[in-house]
């Protein structure tokens, strides 16, 4: 039974009559007349209802000619060579460890496997530039240089008018601009819509002033300082001059961005010149000093210490800070000096802190002088 | 139909197979008609336009060779001890991420490479990202109608910054951990609500144990899927507006002139993206790039000194390093300088590029449609402020790596700072002042060869004794000899070899083969036996070919969906 039989439920029913309002190139253009043209006015006249016109074509070395074999062989070389450098690629990257040394990469590293990744990228960038220069001499050398011209087109006027029309009729049928309360539940409803969606970014928010995380760190009084490596400290184990880097004696101390402090043993000559900002007159003991690690800029550690210059520099944005006036910032973008750690010695010897830093550590932020 | 009941073959019916294949899915899907109109459409041919490209194809190396990376890479910040291939680092603790990435690079087959392949693909994608929005800017493409793909294109690149600078986050190793701490306190610099989004973003304090997790998610899903929804309505709207061209012989604000899709085009575009596949991967190979190995993991307390972002974080970096230590503290509450430095900086930058098209149109008051392209000197007050923009982007890059540039050439690091607050402020000023007088001899040089004609190099003694150099003409003269061709914002030739006049010296590898005088002199010889060239020209001067007229008078309504 044939599929056009319209009387079968399910089939559109009517007779298979083509639209009517749609024309187009199959109506100027029937089997008959296509079949009689060649292929290139068929390409022609198919550009043309594309707007496009091709204008001039320079043709290539004619097939044959001495020249089209020459360009034939060369691009045919291109190609030839990212097919072996293709396979040289399988081979090294398969044949390692096989056939081939093994690229592992072990204490005593081998030559191999120093060459191994320059290899495999020379061998798969090689072949694929080979394809793209291929490629490109393909259409340099072996395609007709055709050049031609699209038509751009305006908007259409007729386009605007018709779809502004449908739009509005469509509005307008709805009835909403009459229904005035249906409208204003719609719109209030969209707002609510949005405000449930917005508020199911709540599971992101933290709270920052829930036990002022901001103002404190995990010094506190009587806590040891203690070498990263865990080992306690005491006066004279450091050279005059020297810096150490110490964290508080608490659990992952030595892992607390707020927590890393410099312990800074001052020369004599740096003791002398030793401006203490008013208040903080007991926080050194003897000729130690201790400043937070962390920079008031931007929070990097601050990790450079000049000796000569009693400077300490921040490698991130060479802020400069001065051990013999507070750690005042100096040069840079910094504006606040490095909070100090107030330090004493304990029983045993070693030194311990004397309660938390008086100010924020780290860089500033909005309501950083208001933290109770 | 009646048709139907002719029995044997129909006219018209494919008889090869692959011609009743495509009927066949054809019947199926119509797509005859839209791959015509596609296959047909005409590209301009010039370099410049292979700048998008280059972008587009870097994109796609990222995303092949990034979803390669995600089944090895582990974004978590679980702390445990490495005990792998690499030796230096065995029985230290660190995240699980940084020891993951230290497995691709020395435990996975060709991890490194793909990694590195990742990373300088990277780079270039932003690098062909701001070459093609200068070329977009210096040439006014953006101007009406197409604002809309400017917009696209700077929301792209501040996309991609973005994306880069996740990405670069990841393996959680001590110089990127560092570049995050940076980060932390941008966010924490927000004035009013900086430490609930510091909080928010971070999970609670620095560092937390979610960000890694959080940065991987968009780095991998929600900033790509964006990417590729702009790049496709970037596409899309190029495709419907058409491309701009230069303007020249035949080019008008109606047509494009070029080469149509296939093959041509479409085999061009191909090669180029074979080649830039190619550059990713043999610079992956080749050339070291961030070899997280030497860093070590992240720790808080640890800083590695003269190390460098990725150059497209580097200006914001500089814009740190330069702005003066000023904090406004007001009643307890402050906005420290970063804030200025490294969000107000950038933002400004961000949003004046985004606007200029708008000021523009506004300034000049010119509110038309242009689909054809400017030379720089033409314009040169948009040339000169696009100088100075780039003058002050530079001066703020060169700052992000002023400690290395010291160290190079042994300078002081804050004769640098200094350098780079005076630059900021003095340079762009001086770049503007000095291109706008470079475009305006430019253009002066382009009117007087038009008016005079060529410098030919020949001079001629007249009967008065006086010497002149003797002008060709680029068109018909007046009684006076002066030129009559106006300038149509196309480019002039300024040596008898640009018009024909001379062919080009061949150039050795070494030393030339033939010196360019001695070719100059030779075709003026022939020349003087060769009629104008112009005349053979199949384009007549109003843009239309010379037989036939508007290709789009085929008769036809137009399809409008192309
Ligand atoms: C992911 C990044 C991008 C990709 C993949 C991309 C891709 C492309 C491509 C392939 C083209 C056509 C070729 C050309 O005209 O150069 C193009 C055109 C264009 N692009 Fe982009 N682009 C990107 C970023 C940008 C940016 C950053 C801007 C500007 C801020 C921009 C603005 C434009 C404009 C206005 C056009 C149309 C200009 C014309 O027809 O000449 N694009 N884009
Ligand atoms: S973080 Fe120390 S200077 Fe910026």
């Amino acid at each position: 039974m044939s599929t056009t039989d319209h009387s079968r439920p399910g089939s559109a029913g009517g007779a298979d009559e083509p639209g009517q309002l749609h024309g187009g190139p199959d109506d100027d253009y029937g089997p008959e007349q296509l079949a009689a043209m060649d292929r290139t006015e068929l390409d022609r006249l198919g550009a043309r209802y594309d707007g496009v016109e091709v204008l001039h074509v320079e043709p290539v070395a004619p097939p044959g000619s001495p020249l089209d074999k020459r360009n034939t062989r060369q691009v045919t070389l291109w190609f030839a060579l990212a097919a072996l450098f293709a396979v040289a690629f399988v081979v090294v990257y398969a044949g390692s460890g096989w056939f081939l040394p093994s690229w592992a990469w072990s204490t005593g590293s081998s030559t191999w496997s120093a060459l191994y990744t320059p290899l495999l990228g020379a061998l798969f960038g090689l072949s694929m530039i080979s394809i793209g220069i291929g490629l490109v001499l393909y259409v340099k050398k072996l395609l007709p240089h055709e050049t031609a011209v699209q038509d751009k087109h305006d908007g259409s006027h007729f386009d605007r008018v018709t779809t502004g029309a449908t739009l509005m009729g469509g509005l307008d049928s709805s009835g909403l601009p009459r229904r005035k309360l249906l409208a204003g539940t719609l719109g209030l409803l969209g707002l609510a819509f949005g405000a449930m969606l917005l508020s199911l970014l709540g599971g992101f928010i933290k709270n920052p002033n829930k036990g002022n995380p901001l103002g404190t760190t995990p010094w506190a009084d009587g806590l040891r300082l203690l070498r990263d490596d865990g080992t306690p400290v005491r006066p004279g184990d450091q050279v005059a001059g020297s810096l150490a880097t110490v964290f508080p004696a608490v659990p992952g101390g030595n892992k607390a961005y707020d927590g890393a402090v410099m312990l800074i043993r001052l020369r004599p000559e740096q003791l002398s010149e030793l401006r203490i900002p008013a208040g903080r007159e007991d926080f050194g003991y003897g000729d130690y000093v201790a400043y937070s690690k962390v920079c008031t800029h931007a929070g990097c550690p601050v990790s450079l210490y000049e000796q000569e210059t009693s400077r300490i520099l921040c490698p991130c944005h060479q802020s400069q800070f001065d051990v013999t006036d507070g750690a005042k910032p100096v040069f840079g973008p910094a504006t606040r000096p490095l909070p100090q750690l107030p330090i004493t010695v304990d029983d045993e010897g070693y030194f311990v802190a004397r309660g938390d830093f008086p100010e924020p550590v780290g860089p500033s932020f909005w309501n950083m002088g208001r933290l109770g | 139909m009646a048709t139907n009941t002719v029995p044997g073959p129909r006219v018209g019916q494919p008889t090869s197979l692959a011609g009743k294949a495509a009927f066949e899915v054809d019947d199926r899907l119509i797509v005859a008609g839209p791959l015509r109109r596609t296959l047909n459409k005409v590209f301009p041919d010039h370099w410049s336009f292979l700048l998008g490209e280059i972008a587009l194809y870097s994109f796609i190396v990222l995303l092949l060779s990034g979803t390669w990376l995600t089944f090895f890479y582990d974004a978590s910040m679980k702390e445990v001890i490495y005990d792998g291939t690499y030796a230096p680092l065995r029985g230290i603790e660190m995240s699980a991420a940084y020891e993951s990435t230290l497995n691709i690079s020395f435990d996975v087959r060709g991890g490194l490479l793909i990694r590195q392949m990742h990373h300088w693909a990277a780079l270039l994608f932003v690098a062909s990202i701001v070459v093609h929005l200068l070329r977009i800017f210096f040439t006014g493409a953006f101007r009406r109608p197409r604002e809309t793909n400017w917009f696209i294109g700077v929301t792209l690149l501040v996309l991609a910054m973005l994306e880069g600078f996740a990405g670069y986050t990841l393996p959680d190793d001590l110089l990127s951990g560092g570049g995050l701490r940076i980060f932390s306190a941008v966010f924490l610099s927000i004035p009013v609500i900086g430490t609930w989004v510091y909080f928010t973003v971070f999970g609670g304090d620095f560092p937390g144990e979610v960000i890694i997790g959080r940065l991987y998610i968009l780095h991998v899903l929600i900033i790509p899927a964006i990417l590729l929804g702009l790049i496709a309505l970037h596409l899309l709207i190029l495709v419907k507006q058409k491309h701009t061209q230069f303007p020249g012989a035949g080019r008008t604000e109606h047509n494009v002139v070029g080469n149509r899709l296939f093959p041509t085009f479409a085999a061009k575009a191909t090669g180029l993206l074979f080649i830039v596949v190619g550059l990713c991967a043999a610079l992956g190979g080749l050339v070291q790039i961030n070899p997280i190995w030497l860093l070590g993991p992240y720790n808080p307390a640890q800083v590695t000194a003269g190390s460098q972002p990725d150059w497209y974080i580097g200006f914001v970096d500089g814009g740190a390093r330069i702005f003066p230590p000023w904090e406004i503290v007001l009643w307890g509450y402050h906005i420290p300088p970063v804030f200025w430095g490294a969000l107000g900086l950038p933002g400004l930058m961000f949003g004046a590029l985004a606007l200029y098209p708008v000021l523009e149109r506004v300034l000049t008051k010119d509110t038309a449609s242009h689909h054809l392209l400017q030379r720089p000197r033409d314009v040169p007050v948009r040339t000169s402020l696009g100088a100075m923009a780039v003058t002050a982007y530079v001066v703020l890059w060169i700052s992000g790596g002023n400690d290395l540039i010291a160290d190079k050439f042994d300078l002081s690091l804050n004769a640098m700072i200094w350098f780079g607050r005076i630059g900021f402020l003095v340079l762009p000023p001086i770049a503007y002042w000095a291109t706008y007088r470079i475009c305006i001899g430019l253009e002066r040089h382009d009117r007087e060869v038009l008016e005079h004609g060529i410098e030919t190099g020949v001079i001629r003694r007249l009967p008065s004794g006086e010497f002149i150099e003797v002008h060709q003409p680029l068109g018909p003269v007046d009684a006076h000899g002066h030129g009559q061709l106006a300038y149509g914002g196309a480019s002039v030739p300024k040596k008898m070899n640009q018009v024909g006049g001379a062919r080009r010296a061949i150039r050795g590898f070494f030393k030339p083969i033939e010196e360019p005088a001695e070719v100059q002199r030779q075709a003026e010889i022939e020349a003087r036996g060769l009629e104008s060239e112009q005349a053979s020209r199949e384009l007549s001067s109003s843009g239309r070919p010379s037989e036939g007229g508007r290709p789009s008078e085929g008769g036809r309504p137009q399809d409008p969906r192309d």
